[in-house]
């Protein structure tokens, strides 16, 4: 088995041992449930009143007004989810002093982060996974156009692998759990909000910036059905990019 | 097997071992004996490869410890001081996470884990989750560790810290057994516990090293005289002045009411002239004991003597002829 294999599947194990990946994916689960259901009961006590009133059903895209809602406010909730899942994963290794047996076994700091990183998108995309059962069901009884379903599935996987390796920085700069996910709220709401701060700066290039920097825009699009690359780009940039920057911190803990 | 050369170590202002220099052959066992804090664990975290040294090398089985970490990992088994433990996994499962990435082939994961735990007694307790285990189990976990995938170089830091006297003789028959095949480096801040267990001692004190010998020379060289213990039931007041008059005795102290310290020159036993002298006067003999020489001893001798004979100590030392290099206290 390669070093990276290892310590995903010790990482795996981990979640599932501790109640952490169960807790969290069920809070994960029915909130979407219900994220879900919400706008589909106030969609359908709409169209009653509108078939009591006018006598015909209107003509309803449940992509834009259930599915579009629903995923951006998983989004708000997996910011606040995601980091439950990735504070354990450094912080516990220091603290119990486990981060020396890493260390002094022929595992490269490269292997060690990755295996943590998959190891937790995996635990998230299981989380993801389940929640198509709810989308499945939709599907069955109402028209849906499958197309924009997949890409904001994708949308918010790769959103969640941004969420899961700046958790994963956060871990890394901490041996305490909570600390590690106090602060990967900070930098995940910070990059949340250059969105904002970017429209209020305007049309100029900086405001670009920082409007391209959050990753609220690219997943918007990724929700409405487009899949341009320079969104993908931006995704896998900001993943490697913390999990570059976790790298570059664990191997200056050794030198303390 | 291991060969250190002027290892230096700073944490910012604080220099945590200073131009540590000594070398382990193959197959020796050395200890590494200091107070707490004196810099053993910072120079085993460097052989391990967990730690960059300021300067200076460290080489283990040719291997540079911070050229080619990679290398070094593969060939040393390292027991830190805390042992490194997931304690939300069951002993079994820990181990084969250790020796998956400790590189053991995947075919002979389950037997090299096997292996481990009939070695270390572990057998009983393989299904057990190791939060659940006494003090003692997780010690011998935190070993099997390290021997999982039979390195040829042990580095092993406090291995009996916190295990109870049964424990502690285990433990130091493990490593006897292990000793020959394998290159062993142990620290402990316990005297007798070097002696015990390894043929050559570095003795370090405040990031220096201030003797390095095998245990008979130093301890012989340390050791001035032979001090025998006494306890009496009913010691008349006379007694100090008496146990004075008895041939071979250097000196005498009344350490309290009923206890007295007998000194004689080296190589000299006086148990048995005292007991006899004792018992013919019904003095009511409790105890009678040969005082061994402690740490606190040896540190408060090596650290106090004047610069000349330090250096004296510590070339002779080096070159390994420790005739010429008699202690003056």
């Amino acid at each position: 088995m390669s070093p990276v294999g290892a310590v995903v599947r010790k990482e795996l194990r981990t979640y599932f041992a501790s109640p952490i990946a169960y807790v969290v994916a069920g809070v994960f689960l029915l909130l979407l449930g219900l994220l879900l259901f919400l706008p589909i009961l106030a969609i359908s006590n709409q169209s009653l009143q509108m078939l009591r009133l006018q006598g015909n059903l209107p003509d309803i895209n449940l992509n834009q007004l259930v599915l579009r809602p629903a995923f951006a406010n998983m989004a708000v909730v997996m910011l606040l989810l995601v980091p439950m899942l990735t504070m354990r994963l450094f912080a516990e290794e220091k603290k119990l002093k486990t981060m020396e047996l890493l260390l002094t076994s022929p595992l490269t700091i490269t292997d060690i982060v990755v295996g943590k990183f998959v190891a937790a998108f995996a635990v998230f995309a299981g989380m993801l996974a389940l929640t198509a059962l709810g989308t499945a069901a939709l599907g069955a009884i109402a028209d849906l156009r499958w197309a924009p379903v997949g890409t904001a599935y994708l949308g918010v996987l790769l959103l969640g692998g941004v969420f899961l390796s700046v958790g994963l920085l956060a871990s890394g700069l901490t041996e305490n759990q909570v600390i590690a996910v106090v602060l990967s709220f900070g930098f995940l709401l910070l990059i949340w909000l250059f969105d904002w701060v970017g429209q209020l700066v305007g049309e100029s290039p900086f405001g670009k910036l920082l409007s391209y920097l959050s990753p609220l825009g690219h997943f918007d699009n990724l929700v409405k059905g487009l899949v341009d690359t320079k969104d993908l780009v931006y995704f896998a940039a900001a993943i490697i990019f913390s999990l570059f920057l976790t790298h570059r911190v664990i191997e200056s803990q050794r030198w303390r | 097997m291991i060969q250190v050369e002027h290892l230096t170590k700073r944490y910012g202002p604080k220099t945590a071992i200073d131009d540590v220099t000594f070398a382990v052959e193959k197959g020796e066992v050395l200890a590494f004996l200091g107070p707490n804090g004196a810099g053993k664990t910072t120079t085993m975290r460097i052989l391990a490869g967990s730690l960059p040294a300021t300067s200076g090398t460290a080489r283990v089985a040719g291997y540079d410890c911070f050229d080619q970490p990679m290398e070094v990992k593969r060939v040393i088994g390292y027991l830190p001081e805390i042992p490194p433990l997931y304690t939300e996994m069951t002993v079994t499962e820990y181990l084969t996470f250790a020796s998956r990435i400790k590189a053991v082939p995947a075919s002979q994961i389950a037997n090299a884990v096997d292996q481990v735990m009939q070695r270390l007694g572990l057998g009983e307790v393989r299904g057990r989750l190791i939060a659940n285990l006494s003090r003692g189990f997780k010690q011998r976990v935190g070993l099997a560790q390290a021997l999982v995938h039979n390195p040829p170089v042990l580095i092993l830091d406090e291995p009996t810290a916190g295990l109870d006297p049964k424990q502690i003789i285990e433990i130091r028959e493990l490593i006897r057994e292990l000793a020959g095949s394998h290159t062993i480096i142990l620290s402990t801040h316990i005297l007798p516990e070097a002696t015990a267990v390894a043929r050559r001692v570095v003795i370090i004190h405040e990031g220096r090293i201030v003797a390095q010998d095998s245990q008979e020379r130093l301890s012989a060289r340390l050791r001035r005289s032979e001090k025998v213990s006494l306890m009496l039931k009913a010691p008349p007041p006379e007694a100090r002045d008496q146990l004075a008059l008895l041939p071979g005795a250097l000196s005498v102290q009344q350490e309290d009411a009923n206890t007295f310290l007998v000194e004689a020159e080296l190589g000299r036993d006086l148990r048995d002239d005292l007991a006899r002298f004792v018992v013919a006067r019904r003095w009511g003999l409790l105890e009678l004991k040969l005082v061994t020489i402690t740490l606190e001893d040896v540190f408060l001798r090596l650290t106090q003597e004047e610069p000349a004979s330090e250096s004296v100590l510590h070339s002779a030392s080096q070159e390994g002829d420790s005739d010429t290099g008699e202690v003056q206290v």
